[in-house]
């Protein structure tokens, strides 16, 4: 009520082009805002999360670090692909710019979490202790995406709290255990939240 | 269709250019013009549809403003709206129409016009 009643009361004249200016300004920004509704692809994350299924069958049966290692690098470089083609389809799809405001602020806020994962994983390769990177990667994925998902619908940072708890089951558990969770978080949160996603936000 | 799409379409003929920016001002479509209403509509021409807590989260207004200018518009015919029920809980859902994206576009081409028109003159 209160934008109603302001709009009664008579105020300082103000320059009919400027008015026009904010207008058109207001137009962009509430059009922006509204692309997060629509900036997280929910088809991307479904794929996202078949890969990574099959990429933790295929992980188990190494026996060598370095080829786990191997097949789950892979399959990062593949998920970030994926979700960029999915994303930039989505954003295709209703006239909008891939890195609008929303989906700037999305990259921004998740970049530091994989940077970190990045690094950790090189520190735990070179400590001998590869197995507590299924832990550390549900983890830090999951800040990431609440951290991003602060920006967009309820069911994003949902996502990401999801991933922070089997990422502290996975480091509290049988590290045999690893591409199990890794299988359960990667591949069955991102299909479940996937199917929510484009069940109700567009796609 | 009520009284607003009448009030409406008198007002949003094609732009002749070059007017005077008086002129141009006064043919805004005032039913688009209102900012909670333009805010629905700017919202609803970048997603396919919207509930009305979507709407209302996005606009950050109460739910007794939504309604009423949302109302209006659906009066208008610029946007429509569809209720059903996800479980238990109601749902409204918001879709832009045809005419409602044509209202929109023309209001931005006034609202270009009147920029053009007033530094012209």
């Amino acid at each position: 009520m209160a934008a109603l009643r302001s709009a009664r009361v008579p105020s300082e004249a103000v320059p009919i082009d400027s008015q026009a200016i904010a207008n058109l300004r207001y137009i962009r920004r509430t059009m922006e805002s509204a692309g997060e509704f629509t900036a997280i692809p929910g088809r991307g994350g479904i794929v996202m999360g078949a890969t990574a299924i099959a990429a933790a069958w295929f992980a188990h049966s190494r026996v060598h670090a370095e080829a786990w290692l191997a097949v789950w690098t892979i399959e990062a470089i593949l998920g970030v692909a994926i979700g960029y083609l999915f994303a930039r389809r989505k954003a295709q799809s209703i006239n909008k710019p891939l890195f609008a405001r929303p989906g700037r602020k999305f990259v921004l806020a998740i970049a530091p979490s994989i940077f970190t994962a990045a690094l950790l994983t090189l520190m735990l390769w070179r400590a001998g202790m590869i197995d507590y990177t299924p832990g550390v990667w549900l983890l830090l994925y999951g800040c990431g995406i609440v951290a991003g998902g602060a920006f967009s619908v309820r069911v994003v940072p949902v996502m990401g709290f999801c991933f922070l708890v089997f990422g502290a089951a996975a480091l509290f558990s049988p590290l045999a255990w690893g591409d199990a969770w890794l299988a359960a978080g990667f591949g069955g949160l991102q299909i479940v939240f996937g199917g929510v996603i484009v069940r109700n936000y567009g796609g | 269709m009520g009284k607003n799409a009448t009030l409406a379409k008198d007002e949003t003929a094609p732009l002749k250019s070059p007017l005077r920016p008086e002129k141009a001002a006064a043919r805004i479509d005032r039913l688009v013009h209102e900012r909670l209403r333009l805010g629905i509509m700017s919202a609803l021409a970048v997603n396919a549809s919207l509930t009305f807590n979507e709407l209302k989260k996005l606009l950050e207004t109460t739910d007794g403003n939504l309604s009423v200018h949302a109302r209006k518009l659906e009066e208008a015919g610029y946007i429509s709206c569809s209720k059903s029920f996800d479980g238990r809980m109601p749902r409204t859902e918001y879709k832009l129409s045809a005419g409602g994206r044509k209202a929109l576009e023309r209001y931005l081409d006034h609202m270009e016009t009147l920029i053009r028109a007033t530094r012209q003159s």
